[in-house]
């Protein structure tokens, strides 16, 4: 009876192996952490959209939580975007925009028809910011605490339901 | 028709013109080594965005990046290790094709291996199993009953 019950272990296996592989169907390979979770925020220095010969450093996000999105104006999905990040600086949250890999013109343009719920944009034409940040794609959300260390990671777009369900819960949470 | 068949022949000579403008650059190096190298590096490095290519083959905006840091720390002579470590802080473990052998990795290094020590383990047993089962001696019942079965035909 023994060596009976040896003879299902490949089917154990296999069935092992299965539910890994069934799982991983249902699995969305950009769902991935940062590298930079808990890490603070990189050093940069860079002008802001607004005003050319304003020069602003990772200091602009001590002192509150803030959300840094990631545009661009070339971002089709960053404009679906825009009335979630209006209706989160709507109730109150801090947001700070980074312009990845756009002109100043195209940059402002969009933010004059799509509307700005930034208090300042960092203008960063080369992406190097974004580099320093890991993003790989528009857009991407980062909420830094007060203290200027990255505290979430939200790669793409903020659907509707994760203002409330998601992103505004974790601004709480790091809220002192 | 003679037209038609010119055209695209000239349209397929373009071809790898074309092939050369848009997409991935090509690096002139001075050190041949440094060229292998820069090779070696983009060609273990994953695309964060395109899942499934290395940088050195995807002609994503990020991948373009990419190569430009790997060809710029190669000639400020960084190691191919402080390369990487640049990149994983950057964009994760997801971009080494190769993980390294670490804690967290030890169960994907080392099942295979282990599968393959209690494979052995088995066909090991199995074996001496029935080494064991054919060394053994008949027993005097046994015996007897071989004997009955085989005589018939010795006689005939």
């Amino acid at each position: 009876m023994k060596r009976r019950l040896l003879l299902l272990l490949p089917l154990v296996g296999f069935l092992v192996l299965g539910g890994f592989l069934y799982q991983g169907l249902s699995m969305n390979p950009f769902d991935r952490d940062s590298a930079l979770m808990a890490d603070p925020f990189p050093s940069f220095a860079l002008t802001t959209l607004e005003d050319p010969s304003r020069t602003v450093d990772e200091s602009l996000l001590a002192g509150e939580v803030t959300l840094v999105n990631v545009w661009g104006e070339w971002c089709p999905t960053c404009k679906q975007e825009m009335p979630q990040l209006l209706d989160l600086a709507d109730r109150g949250v801090r947001l700070v925009g980074v312009d990845y890999k756009d002109t100043r013109e195209k940059g402002r343009a969009f933010l004059a028809e799509f509307g700005n719920p930034f208090e300042v944009n960092v203008f960063d034409p080369d992406g190097d910011l974004g580099f320093e940040l890991g993003v790989y794609g528009a857009p991407e959300t980062f909420l830094v605490d007060p203290e200027g260390v990255i505290r979430y990671h939200h790669t793409g777009y903020i659907k509707p339901e994760d203002v409330t369900q998601v992103i505004l819960p974790e601004v709480e949470k790091w809220r002192d | 028709m003679a037209r038609l068949t010119r055209c695209l022949l000239a349209l397929l000579v373009l071809m790898p013109l074309l092939a050369q403008a848009g997409g991935i650059e090509v690096r002139r190096f001075e050190d041949p080594v440094l060229e292998q190298r820069y090779d070696s590096l983009t060609a273990t490095l994953r695309c964060p965005k395109c899942q499934n290519q290395a940088i050195g083959d995807s002609d994503s905006p990020i991948a373009g990046d990419m190569r430009d840091r790997v060809y710029r720390q190669l000639q400020d002579g960084r190691s191919d290790k402080e390369i990487l470590d640049f990149m994983v802080r950057r964009f994760g473990d997801y971009v080494l094709y190769n993980p390294r052998l670490e804690g967290r990795t030890l169960l994907l290094w080392g099942l295979p291996a282990a599968l393959v020590l209690v494979g052995a383990l088995l066909v090991a047993l199995v074996v001496r199993a029935r080494r064991r089962a054919s060394a053994r001696r008949l027993t005097a019942e046994e015996r007897a009953r071989l004997d009955a079965l085989i005589k018939p035909e010795r006689t005939e």
